[in-house]
C-alpha cells in the first residue's frame, strides 16, 4: 500500500463509495458557495460543519471538511474577478487584473483561464502529495520526542512569522493559543489549569468555540454595517464567454506553469499558505514579463499565475498536516483538530495506520476538483446569482448556524457563551492589529507540544541540549534560528524589502 | 478609534497583562524542575515568554519600526467609528440564543437569534428581518430537530 499507484487505486475504491462520494460532493458544494458569498469565511464554514460530522465515519468527515477548503478556492475567484471583492485572502491579488478584465468585458475569459489554471495547479499539488507525503512520513518515522518537539517549534514559528502581520505579534498570538490549549485538566497530573473553578472548562476550551469566536463572531463585529456596496454591473456571464481564445491560452500557459511551481514551493514551507503563494506568483509574473506595465490593466497572466499557485498550494498544504501532523495554517489546524476529535492520531503513522483515510482523501481530491469544474463551468450563471445575496441577510443566518454548531459540539450552552466572549476578545485583538490565525495553530498543537517537550526532557534527564545534540532535532532548531535571524535581518537592515509587497497589496482597494 | 501610534503600546500591554497573569496563576500549580516537570512548568514559561513578547511589541512601536503590518490587509479596514447598533445586536443575538435555548426551546431561540442579529444592519426592516428569521427557523426545525436530532426541544414545556 505504500507505493503511490497502489495506494491511489485503493483510495479511489474508498472515495467512490456512494456514501463518501456524497459527502465529498456536499463538501465542495458548500465550499464553492462559501467562496462565492462575500463575507463568508472558510474557517467558519468548516467549524460550523465540524460538529455535524461527529456522527459520520472519519473518512467521510475529513473528505467533506477538506472539500470545503479547496472548493472555496474556486468560488473565491468568481467573487474576486466579477465583484472586485478580495473577500478571500488568497484571491485578493486576482482582483488586480481580474476586475479590469471584467470591465473590458472579458470577465468570462478570466474565469475560464482561472478554471484551467486551478485544475492544473490542483493536479500538480495532488501529485506532489501522492509522491511526497509517504516519503516525508517514512523519514519522520524515526522521530522521537525531541525531534517532534523541535519540528513543532519550527512549524509554530514559521506559521506565526511568515504569515501576514507583524511577526512579533504573530509569535505572541501563537503563545496565546498554546496557553488556551492547556486550559482544562492536565493529562499527566490531573491538575485543572486556568479553569477558574468553572466546571465546563475542565475538559478544556472547545476547538469549535474558539475558531467560531475568532473567525465568526469577531469577523461579523468588524464587518457589520462596514461592507463595501456590491457592484453587480458586470455579473452577467454566460458559459460561452468563458472560452478563451488561442492567444489567451498562449499567454496564460507559462504563467500557469510558473504559478503552479511557486505554489508547490510555498506549500513546502510551513506558514506560507495559499495567500503568500498567490502574492509571490503575481510578483514573479510581473518581474518576468516583458510588458510589466500591462499588469493592473487586465493582463491575463496576472490572473492565471496567482490562481494556479493558490490551488497547487492549497493541495500541497495537506502534506505536512497528513504526513507529520504539523499544520501549516489555521485551516489545516482545524482539520487536524477534526482528525483528533474523530480519534485519529495525526503524525507520521497516519498513512500506515489509516491508509483508507489518507489515500481516500487524495482520491477525493481528484474527484472533488472534477466535480468543481463541472459545477463551475456549466453552472457559472447560478453561482454568479449567488453573489447577489446581500450581507445583511447572510450574517444573521450565519450567527444562528454558529450558535447551533457550537452547541452541537458538546451539547453545551456554556460553549456558546464562550464563543461570544472569545469573539469580542478576538475583535479587540483585531483592533490592536493582531492576526488571530496563529492562535488556532498554537491551540491545536499546544497539548501535544507540551507532552513531547516533557517527554523529551524526561528522557534526557532535564538536559536542554538534547534539542541541539540530536542531529535531526538540531537541524530543525537551526532552521528556527535561521528564521528568526532572517526576520531580524529583513526588518532591521532592509526596511525597503518590506515595502515592495505592500505596494502590490495597496492596489487591491 | 485607536490612534496608530498608541495601538502597539496597548497591544504590548495586553500581552504583558495576559502573560504575566498566566505566569502568576501558573506558579500556584506545582512548577517542578526540567527533569520532573510539574503542571505549572509550561504555563509559567509560556506566560513569561509572552510577557517578554509584549515588551518587545511595545519597544518596537517605540522604535517606530512599523513592522510591515500592512502587507496584505488592504481589505482589512476596520470600522472607523464605533457601531454600537451592530455590535449590540450581534451580542444580543447570541445572548438571546443561549437564554431562549435554555428556557424556551429551539424555535424561539432560532427566531430571535436571527431577528435580533438582522436588526443590527442599518438598512434592516422589521418585516424583512422577521421573514428571514421565520424562514431560518423553519429550516432549522427541519434540519436540526428532525434530521440531526440536536438536543434542544423545538418548544420547551410542550
Amino acid at each position: 500500500m505504500d507505493t503511490g499507484i497502489g495506494g491511489l487505486m485503493h483510495g479511489f475504491s474508498i472515495a467512490l463509495e456512494p456514501h463518501n462520494l456524497l459527502w465529498c460532493f456536499v463538501g465542495v458544494m458548500v465550499g464553492n458557495l462559501v467562496g462565492v458569498l462575500p463575507g463568508m469565511g472558510v474557517l467558519s464554514a468548516i467549524s460550523i460543519l465540524l460538529p455535524l460530522t461527529f456522527g459520520m465515519k472519519p473518512v467521510a468527515a475529513v473528505l467533506m471538511l477538506s472539500g470545503i477548503y479547496y472548493g472555496a478556492q474556486y468560488g473565491g475567484a468568481i467573487c474576486s474577478i466579477l465583484l472586485n471583492l478580495p473577500c478571500h485572502p488568497p484571491h485578493a491579488v486576482t482582483c488586480l487584473d481580474g476586475f479590469p478584465m471584467t470591465k473590458q468585458g472579458r470577465g468570462g475569459v478570466a474565469l475560464g483561464i482561472t478554471m484551467l489554471g486551478s485544475m492544473f495547479g490542483a493536479a500538480f499539488g495532488i501529485l506532489q502529495m501522492i509522491f511526497f507525503a509517504p516519503y516525508v512520513a517514512k523519514v519522520a518515522f524515526q522521530f522521537g520526542a525531541p525531534e517532534i518537539c523541535a519540528l513543532m517549534l519550527l512549524g509554530l514559528l514559521a506559521g506565526s512569522t511568515l504569515a501576514k502581520g507583524s511577526p512579533l505579534k504573530g509569535v505572541a498570538m501563537t503563545m496565546l493559543g498554546l496557553m488556551l490549549g492547556i486550559m482544562g485538566t492536565d493529562v499527566n497530573t490531573g491538575v485543572e489549569r486556568f479553569t477558574f473553578g468553572v466546571v465546563d472548562l475542565s475538559d478544556g476550551l472547545e476547538l469549535v468555540a474558539l475558531s467560531l469566536g475568532l473567525f465568526g463572531i469577531a469577523e461579523f463585529l468588524r464587518s457589520v454595517n462596514n461592507t463595501a456596496p456590491l457592484n453587480l454591473a458586470y455579473t452577467n456571464i454566460k458559459v460561452r464567454d468563458m472560452v478563451p481564445t488561442k492567444d489567451d491560452l498562449k499567454r496564460a500557459a507559462m504563467p500557469i506553469l510558473r504559478g503552479t511551481l511557486v505554489g508547490s514551493l510555498c506549500s513546502c514551507i510551513p506558514g506560507t499558505g495559499p495567500t503568500i503563494a498567490s502574492f509571490v506568483a503575481y510578483a514573479t509574473e510581473k518581474k518576468v514579463s516583458k510588458t510589466p506595465e500591462r499588469f493592473g490593466h487586465g493582463a491575463i497572466e496576472g490572473v492565471a499565475a496567482p490562481e494556479a499557485s493558490t490551488h497547487s498550494s492549497v493541495q500541497g498544504d495537506f502534506i505536512p498536516t497528513m504526513s507529520l501532523g504539523i499544520p501549516g495554517d489555521a485551516v489545516m489546524a482545524l482539520l487536524l483538530g477534526a482528525l483528533i476529535i474523530h480519534g485519529i492520531t495525526p503524525g507520521p503513522r497516519l498513512i500506515v495506520e489509516h491508509p483508507d483515510l489518507f489515500w481516500g482523501l487524495i482520491a477525493s481530491f481528484w474527484i472533488g476538483n472534477l466535480i468543481l469544474i463541472i459545477l463551475n463551468v456549466p453552472m457559472i450563471g447560478i453561482w454568479v446569482k449567488m453573489l447577489m445575496i446581500p450581507y445583511k441577510f447572510l450574517y444573521p443566518s450565519a450567527l444562528f448556524f454558529i450558535c447551533i454548531g457550537v452547541f452541537a459540539a458538546r451539547n453545551s450552552l456554556f460553549d456558546v457563551g464562550a464563543t461570544l466572549a472569545l469573539g469580542i476578545f478576538g475583535y479587540l485583538l483585531m483592533l490592536l492589529k493582531f492576526e488571530p490565525a496563529p492562535i488556532l495553530l498554537g491551540f491545536v498543537l499546544g497539548p501535544r507540544f507540551e507532552e513531547n517537550f516533557r517527554r523529551a526532557l524526561i528522557i534526557s534527564r532535564g538536559d536542554l541540549m538534547t534539542f541541539i545534540e540530536r542531529p535531526i532535532a538540531g537541524v530543525f532548531m537551526g532552521f528556527c534560528a535561521l528564521l528568526i535571524l532572517g526576520q531580524l535581518y529583513v526588518r532591521i537592515r532592509k526596511p525597503k524589502l518590506m515595502d515592495k509587497p505592500a505596494i502590490a497589496g495597496h492596489g487591491v482597494e | 478609534m485607536i490612534s496608530e501610534g498608541r495601538r502597539d503600546y496597548y497591544a504590548g500591554g495586553l500581552m504583558i497583562l495576559i502573560g504575566g497573569g498566566a505566569a502568576v496563576i501558573g506558579t500556584s500549580y506545582k512548577v517542578g524542575t526540567l527533569t520532573q516537570m510539574g503542571p505549572g512548568f509550561f504555563p509559567v514559561c509560556l506566560g513569561v515568554m509572552m510577557a517578554i513578547m509584549g515588551v518587545l511589541i511595545a519597544l518596537a512601536a517605540r522604535a517606530g519600526a512599523k513592522a510591515g503590518a500592512d502587507i496584505m490587509d488592504a481589505h482589512h479596514a476596520l470600522a472607523s467609528h464605533p457601531d454600537w447598533r451592530g455590535w449590540g445586536c450581534i451580542f444580543g443575538s447570541v445572548f438571546a440564543f443561549i437564554v431562549l435555548a435554555e428556557y424556551a426551546g429551539l424555535a424561539p431561540a432560532t427566531f430571535f437569534c436571527v431577528f435580533i442579529g438582522a436588526s443590527g444592519d442599518n438598512d434592516s426592516h422589521v418585516k424583512a428581518s422577521a421573514l428571514l428569521a421565520g424562514g431560518i427557523t423553519l429550516f432549522a426545525i427541519a434540519l436540526f430537530s428532525f434530521v440531526l436530532h440536536v438536543q434542544i426541544p423545538i418548544v420547551r414545556g410542550l
